[in-house]
């Protein structure tokens, strides 16, 4: 009796010394509506990151554990942002890779702090994102302050009178403001600024009161869904301005919608393009092998994710208290390039580079800031 | 002011898609006063399947007018067939039910659709394929395009054989029979229930019309199109005057030049106070306003005789 209670008893022991620790890592992306392929890139990036750290076997502080990914879906909506960082604060997430729209990051932002969790953003780029006083908000783009002012100084270049429209939302705003600063300072003048919103599908009435204004240069801050049927709507009005857009169009789902009218157009996107990021080919591949096509966000994400962990580990505890401080000076050449944080937590020397559609697939014409030689 | 008529156009061209959909709502609440919040959804579905028809042929070295024909044949049959299943399992059940239930039936038959969109073509925006080749042409300092054209000529000949089927045939006696009273009709030798179904399969057939002809404008089909679309197309039908088939075509017509001068002009009028974000409201404050000064609609409401 005591033989077999005693053998009962180190079985269990053993189940449970064998049981690795979980630590959850939560990550956060509209994986419906309009910009689900944009946050479904982000999830996949997040997994693979996960699942080939959980292949290494790793350990925190001596302890093996293993990381589990919490996704989430925001649907691009500030509302919902907050109910599922909430959600994900409540489930016991350690720290959150997310969200993808400036708009879902910021409110959520505040959910995060509160908690003392840290939140890394592979796409969010309003400057306001870093700018609120939380010790737990990072990105891995250069921000729209940066963003701006390059396509702002490129639409100056090229023309001199500039039409912005924005989606309203507090990515598109934000983008737009700092183009026109940019625009402003460069010389050039501002003809008109129109409004939309990110779910429409009809802008002939805007495009038909900025084709009265004449303009050279047409800037749109906003996504591929609405930049795709506006692109189109130019074509059918006789608007004949070259299109400049930020990075929520640079993509290939905007090649789809857009077809054979997207010729031309150009599109911004901080970071470097994925064929000079130092790992990015070698990422391509994996990637494609377990997931399929890239659409924007999928390297920032793993690289996030990546950074998240790497924090934790060099911490060796997946207790914020420990980790946050390891995060904020933490560095790291990823698949992306450089890795390093402001005290904002901001990238540092984060690059913007400039595509343009050329015979449907989009070119790298001019890349600004970033690390020299990269 | 060379951008007047621009905006003019554009509100017709709106305007014509807006009445295709207004008719189907119109028709319907003439005879069981009821909003059938599905139509909507239904021009969705036609969207979609022509859409998708499309993709599939426009490769195969069709001639593209055939092409379009059997992508439109397609998304009518789907849609008509969905409208009589949605007629037949979630409205006719409720005829004698106090107003509400249909009402909210309606609601839960458009969620059903649009979810079951979302589960068949995913989430993302299908593209209309480029089988159309587009041509502008100018005209006194405006552009219009052979779409723009085409929409204009089908939506007219659609509203000109429907006004022909209702006044002109012995069905669309039967159909304004049973719009003014039911049990009279029924009465007098008509098969209610078979004139309801023919209503919803026309209303249909209308808004497979009307799918094509917005995926081919805008470019893009997708699962979550049909609700706006459908509360803006209710707002013209109620604008025009409910039950009313001319009605319909008026108030179309007369929101989509609304909302295309008041977008575009709205930002001067305010001093940028407001700006051109707001086109949405624009359907819906009309809305209100008609409901409030002249509930009967611009050239008066249709609906059956309570006797």
């Amino acid at each position: 009796m005591h033989r077999l209670a005693s053998a009962l008893i180190l079985a269990v022991a053993s189940m449970a010394a064998i049981a690795d620790e979980v630590v959850k890592i939560g990550c956060v992306a509209p994986l419906t509506g309009p910009q689900a392929h944009l946050g479904k890139d982000i999830e996949n990036g997040c997994r693979l990151a996960v699942e080939e750290i959980n292949a290494r076997g790793p350990q925190l502080g001596g302890t093996p554990v293993k990381f589990e990914l919490l996704a989430e879906d925001d649907q691009a909506d500030p509302k919902t942002a907050t109910v599922v960082g909430q959600k994900l604060v409540d489930s016991g997430a350690r720290g959150v890779v997310g969200h993808l729209n400036s708009g879902a990051s910021i409110p959520a932002s505040r959910i995060y702090a509160d908690a003392g969790i840290a939140q890394v953003s592979p796409a969010s780029t309003a400057v306001a994102y870093t700018h609120q006083g939380f010790k737990t908000t990072y990105r891995l783009m250069a921000n729209d302050s940066q963003q701006g002012k390059a396509l702002g100084q490129y639409a100056a270049k090229i023309g001199k009178r500039v039409a912005v429209v924005d989606d309203r939302t507090a990515y598109g705003q934000g983008l737009i403001d700092e183009v026109v600063k940019a625009v402003k300072a460069a010389g050039a003048e501002i003809v008109g600024r129109e409004f939309t919103t990110d779910k429409s599908t009809d802008f002939t009435a805007i495009l038909t009161t900025l084709k009265g204004k004449r303009p050279d240069v047409l800037v749109f801050g906003g996504m591929d869904p609405q930049a795709a049927p506006m692109v189109r709507q130019m074509g059918t009005l006789g608007l004949k301005a070259q299109f400049l857009g930020g990075d929520g169009m640079q993509s290939s789902e905007f090649l789809k919608l857009a077809g054979t009218l997207a010729e031309g157009v150009i599109g911004s996107s901080p970071g470097l393009p994925i064929e000079q990021m130092p790992g990015g080919e070698a990422f391509t591949k994996r990637y494609n092998e377990r997931f399929g096509k890239i659409q924007i966000y999928a390297p920032f994400a793993y690289d996030a994710t990546q950074v998240l962990i790497g924090a934790m580990v060099n911490a060796g505890s997946a207790d914020p208290a420990k980790y946050l401080p390891e995060l904020a000076k933490f560095r790291m050449d990823g698949v992306i390039g450089p890795i390093a944080f402001d005290e904002r937590g901001d990238l540092k020397d984060g690059p913007v580079t400039l595509y343009q559609v050329q015979q449907g697939r989009w070119v790298p014409i001019e890349t600004v800031g970033g690390q020299p030689g990269s | 002011m060379d951008i007047f008529l621009q905006q003019l156009l554009n509100g017709l061209i709106l305007g014509c898609l807006y009445a295709l959909v207004a008719l189907g709502y119109t028709m319907v609440y003439g005879i069981l006063e009821l909003i059938n919040f599905a139509h909507g959804e239904v021009v969705m579905v036609g969207a979609m399947i022509a859409v998708t028809v499309l993709t599939s042929v426009a490769g195969s070295g069709l001639p593209v007018p055939l092409a379009i024909l059997i992508a439109l044949a397609a998304a009518a049959t789907v849609c008509v067939l969905a409208a009589l299943l949605i007629e037949r399992v979630a409205y006719r059940p409720l005829r004698r039910a106090p107003r509400l239930a249909p009402l909210i039936t309606a609601i839960g038959a458009s969620i059903v659709l649009q979810n079951l969109a979302m589960i068949i073509w995913g989430r993302q925006y299908l593209a209309f394929p480029a089988v159309l080749e587009l041509k502008v042409y100018e005209w006194m300092g405006a552009t219009v395009t052979n779409v723009q054209m085409l929409i204009v000529v089908t939506a007219a000949s659609a509203m000109a054989g429907l006004l022909l089927l209702v006044n002109r045939t012995r069905l669309g006696r039967a159909m304004r029979a049973t719009a003014q009273n039911q049990e009279v009709a029924g009465l007098m030798g008509v098969d209610v229930n078979r004139v309801i179904a023919v209503t919803f399969a026309v209303g249909a057939a209308l808004a497979a019309v009307a799918g094509l002809l917005i995926s081919a404008y805008y470019g893009i089909a997708h699962y979550a199109m049909g609700f706006i679309l459908g509360l803006k197309a209710f707002t013209a039908a109620v604008l025009g005057g409910i039950g009313n088939i001319a009605g319909a075509v008026l108030g179309g017509l007369l929101l989509g030049v609304l909302e295309s001068l008041g977008a575009g002009y709205i930002g001067d009028l305010t001093g940028g106070f407001l700006g051109s974000h707001y086109q949405d409201i624009f359907a819906f404050f009309i809305l209100i306003l008609v409901l409030v000064f002249r509930p009967s609609g611009l050239l008066g409401e249709r609906t059956p005789e309570r006797a």
